[in-house]
């Protein structure tokens, strides 16, 4: 047997060889508290606060990172634990700015909560935050790092490092002088930070936090000279409910819309529409190149031909790869195709000024934030978005709003971009906009639904960090001819790590794929940089499970068949990768430098 | 247990036989096992501190079953008022080179690494000439195994065992979870034996004379000699080998200037011993200052009656809350809690009822920390405190 007994607080339990103290205890429904412990990245053991007492030894082990042993006997809670533990808990509280009432991550702080729970009701330690002259790094459009909050658990820093590969941040100096900071200490906009906000998502305090955009946009709703316009992305609608009390998993699309005209916006709409219009742009593009490659024999035609939905992504191959910025797709991300069209299309249809409307975003992703304030995304002649929230914002101003959020009743988008495919919702798991794609392509080439079940296209579904998989073309329709045996190879890939192994592989000249999708966060965007806390592969698996029952639930699965896309072409943009759609709809990449 | 010994001189380091060649082309000849065995019977045990029986470590690393293995010799000697490493490596480099070649036989290691530190950078290039010279007799006598140096960039930290790897790994020299330890996962996390550069020497001398004759020295738990570096308010200071178990009462009597007020017994991470205690401590390894201290690195500083220990305890806390490495809470913060409150408590700011807090304070950093050296950081102030009270006060 590969198991192994211990007894935790008297009581016997059975536990896998090579399992920590702290997973022993979780099975028998202990829970001994964490502070940098996070179930995405590796121990650090580094905080303390999950010391238990190994009955023998005189000093206390970290249970996170002490694995167990064959009749270990364990105290999870004994009075030299207590003292210990709280102890070290008034040590954080010494050194973390605890000025809670003023905190962003007010009700939702592991040190809070620690706190609260072991009683600290004193200060009797110096506080060293007031000595250390921090300054509060707010250049970034959608991160704000304080460091007189921070407790140096490194979560951040790990995430950055395990997560996504980007080293952003990283631990300097030492003693206590010792810190989370950037390369030469400069800014965050200033450096690799690809915004992406998973740093965000995995800081237990508010050291790290969104730059939110609350007040804008309760401004611009109380404005009765604007029109107010919102999208929402895909996986907020399975995210949004665990801000509210729901468990992972809730899929709260209906509520999520009558929430939102509740809160006053003039117009609800979906970034689907996007996502769909996305395909239709995107699948074309990448038809066209492999025309150039098979029919024109254009040897410059850039392949593998990578997605451009992730603005995370976008940055990260922008300072890491930039010697591959032709590959990627010159589309737009569904929310930029939306505020370039909310400020034309939808205002000349609905008869509006666009200097009067403000496009608001609601995103799973932090990233978004950066993105929208990209100088190039002016294409409508504005800003095409105006304010990006995250899902965890949106959540805020339901709150503010005093709305019983489960007692809504589910009502649906409004029309004119507010009609969504099974193929767009899936846009918020990893592989889901390579799954959309191919439901379109293929059917587009051959005539014929893609030969899988249910269009459940399985090989690039799941949360293998890489996956692949191939679609051999037969049978094309006559103007598609060239395509004819053409297995088409696909890739996918979530988590800059990730990113960076399929990367090197097409750098190597060992990946000939055709084409990849790249998402910036861990399961995509369902697991973006603006989703609730916490978050971990439990919970990713819950929300991406809603994702695919939100597809399986539409009556209509391929973006193709999105009636308002149809009518889009048909009224303004006339075909896909049209002089419109080139102007309003593609961009172009920056070159920039690896630090 | 009144177990010491008269402080006797004795000198085994720094006997330069010049016969390291000899030494190591005999000992290739033997079992390892034989080698172990004589080591583990002789009961040496680390000598940078933490007292870890030698045998032992080297028999765990045999065992390990890998493809690569590594012996490293720990150079970075950073705790305040030691400094015999320093004289053993440009006094008898070839004994520790003999010993971490013997060790490489030992426990099927074919590369070693002297991990220097920052501060000894004026001792690299006569190293690096010893190391070749070793090298070419290791060449003729068909023995492989190389050494390299390595060069610390000035931590204390990188002291520890395991931030050491982190290092030399190119990482930030943080110490690692234990378990693993080195034995199992060391450097490259290959089992990896390091050992202090005393440690190694002693080795040389077990292995050329036998394990009785350095068994015979010393007291029950604390075999053989050990280097004192001796330093403070003293007639002579300086680097001695003496045999371990002796009072301290009879080592101020040979060192102290007659007015010594106290002795901080294994640097600034040891205990402070008062005067009213000098006769029942005892310099070895078992216990602690009930009867008897911790030599640690064997760094001995003498205070005489001129000397306040408030300035002595904020001059180690000042250390210490600089030289953590930063990654545990007990230390990174603890260290700076115990600083800030001594100068509260001297201020006025602060009751002198805080210092209790400051103790219990001690207790939990012992208890929690990450690493040898944040357990014993608080080694000093507790000691200092609870001996010289009045002195943080007023």
């Amino acid at each position: 047997m590969n198991t192994l007994k211990v007894i935790i607080n008297g009581f016997p339990v059975e536990i896998e060889k090579g399992k920590t103290i702290l997973e022993a205890a979780e099975n028998l429904g202990i829970t001994i508290p964490t502070l940098c412990y996070h179930k995405d990245l590796c121990v650090a053991g580094n905080c303390r606060v999950c010391v238990v007492e190994v009955v023998g030894q005189t000093r206390l082990s970290a249970a996170c990172a002490t694995p167990c042993e064959e009749g270990m006997e364990v105290l999870t809670n004994s009075l030299k634990v207590r003292n210990s533990r709280k102890h070290i808990i008034e040590l954080l509280l010494a050194e973390h700015n605890a000025d809670c009432t003023k905190c962003y991550r007010n009700g939702n702080c592991e040190l809070q909560k620690l706190s609260s729970e072991y009683k600290i009701m004193t200060q009797d330690f110096i506080e060293l935050a007031p000595l250390k002259k921090y300054s509060i790094d707010m250049y970034s459009p959608s991160i704000i790092k304080d460091d007189s909050k921070c407790i140096r658990c490194q979560r951040c820093v790990r995430t950055c490092a395990e997560l996504q590969g980007v080293n952003a941040l990283t631990v300097a100096y030492k003693g206590d002088k010792m810190r989370i900071t950037t390369f030469f200490e400069k800014a965050m906009r200033d450096v690799v930070c690809t915004n992406c906000g998973q740093c965000v998502n995995h800081c237990p305090t508010g050291a790290l936090v969104e730059k939110n955009y609350i007040e804008e946009v309760w401004e611009a709703i109380a404005n009765p000279a604007k029109h107010v316009v919102v999208q929402t992305a895909p996986a907020v609608r399975v995210g949004l409910g665990e801000e509210l009390g729901l468990p992972p998993g809730s899929r709260v699309t209906g509520q999520m819309v009558a929430a939102l005209k509740r809160l006053g916006f003039d117009s609800v709409l979906d970034t689907d529409f996007t996502a769909d219009l996305t395909i239709m742009e995107e699948g074309t593009e990448l038809l066209t190149r492999l025309k150039r490659l098979l029919v024109d024999k254009d040897d410059t035609v850039k392949l593998p031909m990578a997605t451009s939905c992730s603005p995370g992504w976008i940055k990260y191959i922008e300072h890491m790869y930039p010697q591959y910025l032709d590959n990627l797709s010159t589309c737009k991300s569904p929310q930029q195709m939306f505020g370039a069209l909310a400020k034309t299309y939808y205002a000349k249809a609905r008869n509006i000024d666009p200097e009067n409307i403000v496009s608001v975003s609601v995103m799973p992703c932090t990233a978004k934030k950066f993105e929208a304030y990209r100088p190039e995304m002016h294409d409508s002649g504005y800003r095409d978005v105006d304010y990006v929230l995250t899902t965890r914002e949106l959540a805020i101003l339901i709150k503010q709003a005093g709305l019983d959020f489960n007692k809504l009743e589910p009502m649906k988008y409004d029309r004119l971009m507010g009609d969504s495919t099974g193929a767009a919702v899936i846009f918020g798991a990893t592989g889901g906009v390579m799954e959309a794609a191919l439901r379109t392509a293929y059917e587009l080439v051959t005539g014929r639904e893609v030969p899988f079940k249910n269009l459940n296209i399985e090989p690039v579904r799941g949360m293998e960090g890489v996956r692949e998989t191939s679609i051999k073309i037969e049978k094309p329709l006559k103007e598609w001819s060239f395509l004819d045996g053409v297995e088409l190879k696909c890739a996918v890939a979530h988590g800059l790590v990730n990113a960076k192994i399929v990367m090197d592989a097409v750098k190597s000249g060992k990946a000939n794929y055709h084409f990849i999708e790249f998402m910036a966060c861990p399961g995509g965007c369902l697991g973006g940089g603006g989703q609730p806390i916490p978050t971990n592969p439990e919970i990713r698996k819950k929300r991406a499970e809603a994702i695919y029952a939100e597809d399986g639930a539409h009556t209509i699965r391929k973006s193709h068949e999105n009636p308002e896309v149809q009518k889009l072409y048909r009224d303004f943009l006339k075909h896909p990768l049209s002089e419109v759609s080139h102007h309003l709809l593609h961009t172009k990449y920056t070159k920039r430098e690896r630090f | 247990m009144a177990i010491s010994t008269q402080l006797k001189r004795v000198d085994f380091i720094f006997n330069n036989e010049n016969d390291w060649e000899k030494v190591l082309s005999s000992s290739i000849k033997k079992n390892p096992q034989d080698l172990i065995n004589e080591l583990i019977s002789s009961e040496l045990k680390g000598r940078g501190g933490a007292g870890f029986p030698t045998g032992l470590k080297w028999k765990l690393a045999a065992e390990a079953n890998d493809d690569a293995k590594y012996i490293i010799c720990n150079a970075d000697e950073g705790e305040p008022g030691t400094f015999k490493d320093r004289e053993i490596l440009s006094k008898v480099p070839y004994k520790v080179l003999t010993a971490m070649a013997i060790c490489g036989y030992i426990i099927g290691a074919k590369e070693g690494y002297i991990y220097l530190r920052g501060e000894y950078r004026f001792l690299l290039n006569e190293l690096l000439k010893a190391i070749e010279e070793f090298h070419y007799y290791c060449n003729e006598i068909k023995f492989g195994f190389k050494i390299k140096v390595f060069m610390g960039s000035g931590a204390y930290i990188c002291g520890e065992e395991t931030a050491l790897m982190e290092s030399m790994e190119g990482k930030r020299g943080e110490p690692r979870n234990k378990p693993p330890f080195p034995t199992q996962h060391g450097y490259m996390y290959k089992p990896t034996v390091i050992n202090n550069v005393e440690t190694l020497v002693h080795t040389y001398t077990i292995f050329k004379y036998g394990a009785k004759k350095f068994y015979d020295l010393g007291v029950q738990y604390s075999r053989g000699t050990k280097l004192f570096s001796v330093s403070g308010d003293t007639p002579k200071p300086g680097i001695y080998e003496l045999e371990l178990g002796m009072s301290l009462q009879d080592f101020v009597y040979e060192f102290g200037d007659g007015d010594t007020k106290a002795v901080q017994v294994g640097g600034a991470s040891g205990f402070l011993v008062p005067r009213k205690k000098f006769k029942d401590a005892a310099i070895g390894f078992k216990g602690k200052l009930t009867g008897i201290s911790l030599p640690t690195g064997g760094s001995m500083m003498l205070f005489n009656s001129s000397r306040s220990m408030y300035n002595v305890l904020d001059n180690y806390l000042e250390f210490f809350r600089e030289e953590s490495c930063g990654q545990c809470t007990p230390c990174r913060v603890g260290c700076q809690q115990l600083l800030l409150g001594i100068k509260a408590v001297k201020r006025g700011e602060k009751p002198a009822s805080y210092l209790e807090k400051l103790l219990r304070l001690t207790e939990t950093m012992q208890l929690t920390a990450k690493c040898g050296l944040g357990q014993s950081v608080a080694n000093s102030f507790s000691s200092i405190v609870e001996n010289f009270h009045e002195e943080m006060i007023y």
